[in-house]
């Protein structure tokens, strides 16, 4: 019927095709598990239902906030509006001071208490989170 | 003030040069004979201005011309005089300026260099990279003026970000941009090739050096700024994902798998479309690079100060340059259909072929990470980050086919062949994979994907190392090329799994001590710098085999701008690097320190220099 050519061609064809969609398919599902959504302290308030999994908060770090000891930093991240207490066992970035922008990541474990993992630094002493921004201008 | 004033001035005549030289070129082009002698010397000219206008700047910055707007926002008199020179480039308008120069000089020597090409194909690639050159002298002229006057002139400069001012970064975007921008000629002779129909076997041997230069310096590029985060920015990693990164990757990733494809063309008259398009996806790739690190969208650890204006412009230029690049393609471009029916499933230029399929899957997955946050924020206002997580369970499993892939498509032969030495090759395999169950199973990783990873890994080493002594095998290049890779990739996977950790915050005199490590802060020192203060901590660390290490790490807080920053102290051997870095939190006084070991960094470093020290052999080898 067909000759051997097109049939090779065929499968060829097919074969990329399949390829192609479990690649999307495989890309899109571990985007979906990998990503981390971004929430301002007054996000986080008004949270229905406290979330599992990794999120950022950002915001300015309060002044005379910070509390170091032995094995802790806690500090408290607020938008103006809101706070929230930080505690966060790691290393700080340089950047890391009071009344300066801050973006910590890690899991909340009630309305006012996360727990960071990880604290990101910016390289930019001028540098604002734009949600932090926004805040700022809205005030 | 007077130079200031030069280099405005030289950059408006080297933007009217442009203009000319494309209006002349466009107007002769049919009597071209008389051309080729007018349009070096123009070129020239223009490589002249921008040259006088780059040096304007250095020099308004070495003898801190305060009337000057971007020597005022970027530089101080008390900065030591490298970093004044530095600082050119270290901020937003500079560095464009330099991917000008860049521009003009590589046009230059184009047009110098390429001899036994038709001069109607010369031209062509001239009035492509001048759309481009003249793009950039808008965008800069218009929204980013280096030479931008102040009054009443300030006594006092702002100051370089502190953390800028490091060696490895001062030479970091020179050698980066002569990558990036080394693709532009790339991209203007594809163009003029398509349009020409002279996309062939010839053409590829031609551009074959342009490919291998922007490759071998993006790669350096690459790895100066991977080393500089690594001990400057603290955290003890050498690369993290971040945005700003996989921007400089992804043109990478589409110049290597554009490298391979001009190996095939060089032999065989296919793959023609696949070079185009890759030509053009690596420039377009660069310019977004641009954008995106400049135009402030994106969310990264490594942001700079922007202005969402140039953003726009950039937008547009990339949009029309994409545009214009496609429409040729789609236009000129025929492929010839006879040589398809040759491809034979086991030969070099399908094994390169599949793994140019894997290279182009790397880079849709890095650069799907890297824009969809910028996409869902455009559309739903939701701000998400995409982290390494996404990034190491798409792209590491595929490494495995990958690595097998390296290891035996040489061996393979053009057009078609059948593999030899099967004993061989398969014990090898069999020696890897004994050898990495060996070494994983000491410790308690995930045995199953580390085993299969470490082994394809090991082949690929293996094979590449036997084939240094192989007096049949002259492929130098490539073998160099691979085994660096594969080194690169047991490095990274061995630092991976054998690195160690240990965050704790403590005050002078305190002692941590860990299971296996003591970590005695003994004192500090204070010393006055030029432009900083340092305190220097003094450490004493020993380790369960009752070694002693002492390491000095330094913070430096800046006088202008007021920026503390951490200097690593790194105690490098070869099997591993002993990492310590402090901060100091505000007002309190604990310090947060912060001790790593990890093994093989130095290897990492190595390894890369040895990939590109494969292009460079590539590019010096007398063709046979």
């Amino acid at each position: 019927m067909y000759g051997r050519k097109v049939k090779l061609r065929f499968l060829f064809v097919s074969l990329i095709l399949i390829t192609l969609i479990l690649t999307v398919f495989l890309v899109l599902k571990s985007l979906e598990e990998n990503v981390v959504y971004f929430q301002s302290p007054s996000e986080i308030k008004t949270l229905t239902e406290l979330d599992k999994s990794k999120i950022r908060v950002g915001g300015m770090v309060k002044k005379n906030s910070i509390n170091v000891n032995s094995d802790e930093v806690n500090f408290i991240i607020t938008d103006f509006k809101n706070e929230i207490n930080v505690s966060y066992s790691g290393a700080v970035p340089n950047l890391f001071a009071e009344e300066k922008g801050v973006v910590a990541e890690g899991f909340l474990k009630d309305r006012n208490f996360f727990s960071a993992t990880k604290i990101l630094a910016k390289h930019d002493e001028n540098y604002m989170p734009p949600e932090v921004k926004k805040a700022l201008e809205e005030k | 003030m007077i130079y200031s004033v030069v280099g405005h001035y030289s950059l408006i005549l080297g933007l009217c040069i442009g203009l000319i030289l494309v209006y002349f070129s466009i107007q002769n082009f049919r009597n071209f004979n008389q051309l080729d002698n007018k349009i070096l010397s123009f070129s020239f000219l223009q490589l002249f201005f921008v040259v006088v206008s780059f040096f304007a700047l250095v020099i308004s910055f070495i003898i801190s011309d305060f009337s000057n707007e971007t020597v005022f926002n970027n530089s101080h008199t008390t900065k030591p005089l490298f970093y004044k020179i530095s600082g050119t480039w270290g901020n937003h308008e500079g560095s464009l300026l330099l991917w000008l120069l860049v521009l003009t000089l590589f046009i230059f020597i184009f047009l110098l260099r390429t001899k036994n090409q038709p001069i109607k194909y010369k031209i062509l690639t001239l009035v492509f990279q001048q759309v481009i050159i003249i793009g950039f002298f808008l965008f800069l002229i218009l929204t980013s003026n280096p030479f931008n006057y102040l009054f009443p002139v300030p006594n006092e400069g702002l100051g370089l970000n502190p953390i800028l001012q490091d060696p490895a970064l001062a030479i970091h975007p020179p050698i980066l941009y002569l990558g990036y921008v080394g693709s532009s000629i790339i991209f203007s002779s594809a163009l003029a090739a398509t349009t020409l129909k002279m996309v062939s076997t010839n053409w590829a041997i031609h551009i074959k050096k342009w490919v291998l230069i922007s490759w071998i310096f993006l790669t350096l590029g690459i790895l100066l700024g991977s080393i500089w985060a690594y001990y400057e920015l603290g955290w003890g990693g050498f690369w993290f994902w971040d945005p700003v990164e996989n921007v400089s990757l992804m043109p990478w990733l589409a110049l290597t798998t554009l490298l391979h494809c001009i190996l095939v063309l060089e032999r065989k008259e296919t793959l023609t479309s696949w070079v185009i398009i890759l030509s053009i996806a690596t420039f377009t790739l660069s310019m977004c690079g641009t954008f995106l690190v400049r135009s402030g969208i994106l969310n990264s650890v490594h942001t700079f100060a922007n202005d969402p204006e140039r953003g726009l412009f950039i937008l547009i230029f990339l949009f029309t340059l994409i545009f214009l690049s496609l429409f040729i393609f789609s236009v000129f471009h025929k492929p010839s259909q006879n040589n398809q029916a040759n491809f034979f499933w086991l030969s070099k230029e399908t094994s390169i072929l599949i793994n140019n399929w894997f290279m182009m899957y790397f880079l849709s997955v890095v650069l799907i990470g890297t824009v969809y946050p910028i996409f869902l924020d455009v559309i739903s206002s939701q701000k998400i980050s995409v982290g390494p997580p996404f990034y190491h369970k798409l792209i590491i499993p595929f490494l495995i086919p990958f690595l097998l892939m390296m290891a035996i498509g040489p061996k393979l032969k053009w057009i078609k062949s059948d593999l030899k030495d099967k004993i061989y090759l398969f014990s090898l395999l069999v020696i890897s994979v004994l050898i990495s169950f060996f070494i994983v199973k000491n410790f308690n990783a995930n045995v199953l994907v580390n085993t299969i990873l470490i082994s394809a890994a090991l082949y690929l080493f293996f094979i590449t190392l036997r084939d240094f002594f192989n007096k049949k095998y002259k492929n130098l290049a490539q073998n160099i090329a691979h085994f660096g890779f594969s080194l690169l990739i047991l490095s990274i996977l061995f630092n991976n799994l054998f690195s160690s950790e240990i965050i704790t915050n403590l005050k002078v005199g305190e002692t941590y001590n860990g299971s296996k490590t003591k970590i005695v802060f003994e004192s500090i020192n204070q010393k006055k710098q030029k432009n900083y203060n340092s305190i220097i901590a003094n450490f004493r660390i020993t380790n369960s085999e009752g070694i002693n290490n002492n390491l000095s790490p330094e913070l430096r807080i800046y006088n202008q701008p007021k920026i503390t920053t951490s200097e690593a102290d790194i105690k490098t051997t070869l099997m591993k690097d002993k990492f310590i870095v402090i901060n100091l939190v505000q007002n309190q006084d604990y310090f947060n320190v912060r001790y790593q070991v990890k093994p093989f960094m130095l290897w990492i470093w190595l390894s890369v220099m040895i990939i590109s020290l494969g292009g460079l052999i590539s590019l010096l080898k007398k063709r046979t």
